[in-house]
């Protein structure tokens, strides 16, 4: 098992190293960069003035020196200045985590504490009327865009309430506090909330089939005992890869949510930041994704071996 | 006389504030909160070159002069006392003088003095050690020798040759006067200005926040606590932020004309006005290489313009036709209607120009059997797409098939600069209703903005003549011709002048939206909610 851990751990980096080198080069391949951008914007400035601050921010050095430059910084712990602010990578990116961490979080939560229960109801009831609804109920989720979704969301908010969940730093009320992610973390997490409702009802369903669950039957015990004790235990391994891969997922649903409720986390900041080509906060944020996205899978597959005993990582 | 005639303006002026005051009962107190469309790139208003910097800095700053902001239509006419409290031209109007303000303090307590005058100007015209990252208006000052200063309290403009544009361009949002002792990439981050606010935070794509200066020399102004910007991309969260009073505006010049019915519709008690930005949609032409380097084809693509249709799909008929100058009653500088409709393609009969333009198409050679194809480019958003589509359907009437080309915004200049196009559609913003700024910028020989590298030296002459003369009558005749030679070289086809819309809640006092520019009236200093 120690082997293992340390080989995922070598994996891992071998992963994040890999993934800074194409994220540093496809950057650069995209035409354009931030000195375009801001020249852009005025229309046509003088090319010398272009050229002295493409060389104040370094844009003019060898590729690979400008890579080694940032990896090194990185090593540090010092992420670079943004082109666009002329702050510290570091202070930019740092305040937008927690925002996007606890959307996130949100999203999952309901994700699972939805989809779970309801893939189960739908495939102890399997053919029913419920099982119907709920059917058409995760068609639906896997079908509305959450861009969509979250607009409806906002306009009926208007129309009903005369207000709207977007964003406030200040929130006044706990309630308030609650809308602002609560409701977005629910038009993005419906998607996966659907997703995982499917997952877990064929799981289910497959493994309501199992001999061991008729022995449990016939053994006498109690149809939520079955259902819950012994079917959903072994049947919630493919729920976990799912979950695990949505939330790598989720960062896309999150652009977009976080546009239409005007969230100021690091999903809305990495395509404003591509935008302004600002590779310091691309690459950075970027590289954050990555690691968040590895030591997810990674702590999926330590989950495996403490959900299910029989699987075991050999040496 | 002219040193009386500002005398006359700033005493008006200062009594327009007075009225301001008293007559509207203003109330002190409270936030204005206004959505922002995007992320501006800096805080700096002079390394800008779009409004977006102008709309939540320019309160933070004055001017030596500006347009008053309560009468929409700005001209010379227009133009008060701000830093300085009158200003005179020399006899051989080749001097500007201005006497400045003794009583002004920069937002760090500093005192306020010519020096800065004198250091913003050297800096812009490139004369300092300091340097902007970028200087995109530097040809505004090409006229200009020298910023010169006598004392603390008085700076003078020393000319090459008489230049009556330049208090009109001193009076622009874009011309904020910055403090000597802040470095360029200071006032990029944290801007120190004399203005009714004072910075307090700008959180990029999240906020901008500005408080109230307590110590404004505008006596008892502002009325406002402070003002703070919402950044929402979104068009549609921003206005449903509007309806359900998040908002007390939607960031100016910003709702389309379809928009503004939503709004209507959702908000019943919103004030909207639609006014003309002096933005122009225009079409630039790649004049160097085939097919466009035959004027021919150049002529019959301008003959084969149905601008009433343009306005039609795009504004519901709420938009403008017009030269190079933004088109009457707003426009100051707009060719009389008859002289406009001399130029070919402007005349009412859209078949009979279309005609004309397919026997041009057919004398170079294309016909209903041979049909030139080429490719429309244009950046990557919507205003600048949706119109080259409907250029698109319309030049298939002169036998060209074209096909869309959308260039992402980051390669739209590096695309234009390389003459990478065959035509390009593009949209020209003007920051004041003035040839000088017009012309010289889009048109004269060697400018940085002049993208279809045209050139005409002739004209050039009249450019110099109109920006020397000093009578206005004459001078707008010696406009309405080089506008109208300017179209009739289909140097730059211009299909129409655009009107948008800005709306907020009933309480929101004293907004007066500009009419013929986009960038000069933010100030805000007197603005009040009446809650």
């Amino acid at each position: 098992m120690f082997a293992y851990i340390v080989r995922r751990l070598f994996l891992m980096l071998l992963t994040l190293f890999g993934i800074s080198v194409i994220i540093f080069v496809l950057l650069r391949v995209v035409p354009g960069n931030i000195v375009d951008i801001l020249f852009d914007a005025a229309g046509f400035v003088d090319p010398a003035d272009k050229a002295n601050l493409e060389k104040e921010l370094g844009l003019s050095q060898p590729i690979v020196i400008q890579y080694l430059h940032w990896i090194g910084g990185l090593l540090r712990g010092d992420l670079g200045y943004s082109y666009v602010s002329e702050k510290p990578a570091l202070d930019e990116i740092l305040p937008r985590i927690p925002i996007t961490a606890r959307l996130a979080g949100l999203a999952l939560l309901f994700s699972a504490s939805i989809g779970i229960p309801l893939g189960v109801l739908s495939a102890v009831h399997q053919g029913s009327r419920l099982d119907y609804v709920l059917r058409v109920v995760s068609l639906s989720g896997l079908s509305l865009p959450s861009f969509w979704l979250g607009l409806l969301i906002l306009m009926a908010s208007v129309s009903m309430f005369g207000t709207m969940p977007i964003f406030n730093p200040n929130p006044k009320t706990w309630m308030e506090a609650f809308a602002i992610y609560a409701v977005p973390a629910m038009a993005v997490g419906f998607r996966s909330a659907a997703l995982t409702m499917r997952i877990t009802r064929s799981s289910m369903l497959e493994i309501l089939r199992q001999d061991y669950i008729r022995t449990a039957r016939a053994k006498g015990a109690s149809e939520t005992s079955v259902n819950y004790h012994h079917a959903l235990k072994n049947a919630v391994l493919p729920v976990i890869t799912v979950i695990g891969i949505e939330a790598a997922f989720l960062i896309g649903g999150l652009i977009v949510t976080e546009t239409v409720f005007n969230i100021p986390g690091i999903a809305r900041f990495l395509v404003e930041a591509l935008r302004w080509r600002d590779y310091p906060i691309v690459q950075n944020l970027v590289m954050f994704i990555a690691v968040v996205v590895v030591v997810v899978n990674f702590t999926v597959d330590m989950l495996y071996a403490a959900i299910d005993p029989r699987i075991r990582y050999g040496d | 006389m002219r040193s009386v005639q500002a005398l006359a303006v700033g005493v008006l002026s200062v009594l327009a504030i007075s009225d301001v005051s008293f007559a509207g009962e203003p109330k002190s107190g409270g936030i204005f909160r206004i959505y922002h469309r995007d992320s501006p790139g800096s805080a700096s208003i002079h390394e800008g070159a779009t409004y977006s910097l102008n709309v939540p800095f320019m309160p933070i700053f004055n001017n030596l002069v500006m347009f008053n902001q309560h009468i929409a239509q700005n001209s010379i006419g227009t133009i008060v006392p701000e830093l300085a409290e009158s200003w005179a031209w020399s006899g051989d109007n080749k001097t500007l003088t201005f006497k400045l303000r003794k009583d002004v303090k920069w937002h760090d307590g500093k005192p306020f003095t010519a020096a800065d005058v004198k250091c913003t100007f050297d800096m812009l015209m490139g004369k300092s050690q300091q340097k902007f990252r970028q200087n995109p208006r530097k040809s505004w000052y090409d006229q200009v020798n020298d910023v010169t200063t006598n004392g603390d309290y008085e700076a003078s403009f020393n000319l090459k040759r008489p230049q009556p544009a330049l208090l009109s361009l001193l009076a622009s949002g874009y011309t904020p006067i910055y403090p000597c002792h802040l470095s360029p990439a200071e006032m990029r981050t944290k801007p120190i200005g004399t203005g009714p606010f004072k910075f307090v935070e700008f959180k990029a794509n999240e906020s901008i926040k500005l408080t109230k200066n307590p110590d404004y020399f505008k006596k008892g102004l502002p009325y406002l606590d402070g003002i703070e910007f919402t950044i929402i991309p979104n068009r549609s969260t921003a206005i449903l932020g509007f309806v359900s009073g998040k908002f007390d505006m939607t960031f100016p010049t910003e709702v389309s004309i379809p928009l503004l019915k939503d709004v209507k519709a959702q908000a019943p008690n919103a004030v909207c006005v639609v006014e003309p930005n002096n933005v122009s949609t225009n079409i630039i032409i790649n004049s160097t290489s085939p097919p466009f380097d035959n004027i021919d084809i150049r002529r019959a693509l301008a003959l084969s313009l149905d601008r009433k249709a343009f306005i039609q799909i795009m504004f519901e008929g709420q938009g403008d036709i017009g030269g190079t100058m933004e088109p009457a009653p707003d426009g100051l500088w707009a060719m009389p209607k008859d002289m406009l409709e001399s130029i070919p393609g402007y005349g009412p009969d859209v078949e009979k120009n279309r005609e004309e333009a397919r026997k041009l198409m057919q004398k170079a050679g294309y016909g209903p059997d041979k049909h030139l194809q080429i490719k429309v480019s244009t950046r990557n958003i919507a205003v600048y797409r949706d119109p080259a589509i409907i250029l698109i359907d319309q030049i298939k009437s002169i036998y060209i098939d074209a096909e869309l080309d959308v260039v992402d915004t980051a390669q739209w200049f590096p695309k234009v600069a390389r003459k990478d196009y065959s035509l390009g559609l593009n949209l020209t913003g003007n920051a004041v209703d003035e040839p000088d700024q017009s012309f010289y910028e889009n048109y004269a020989c060697g400018s940085e903005r002049n993208y279809t590298n045209y050139c005409n030296k002739d004209i050039e002459k009249l450019f110099d003549q109109q920006s020397a003369e000093t009578d206005l009558n004459k001078r707008k005749k010696l406009v309405w011709e080089i506008d109208k030679k300017l179209q009739e070289d289909v140097a730059r086809p211009i299909i129409f002048h655009a009107r948008t819309g800005t709306c907020w809640q009933p309480y929101v006092k004293n907004v007066t939206i500009m009419s013929n520019s986009s960038y000069n009236g933010y100030r805000y200093e007197d603005v009040w909610l009446d809650k």
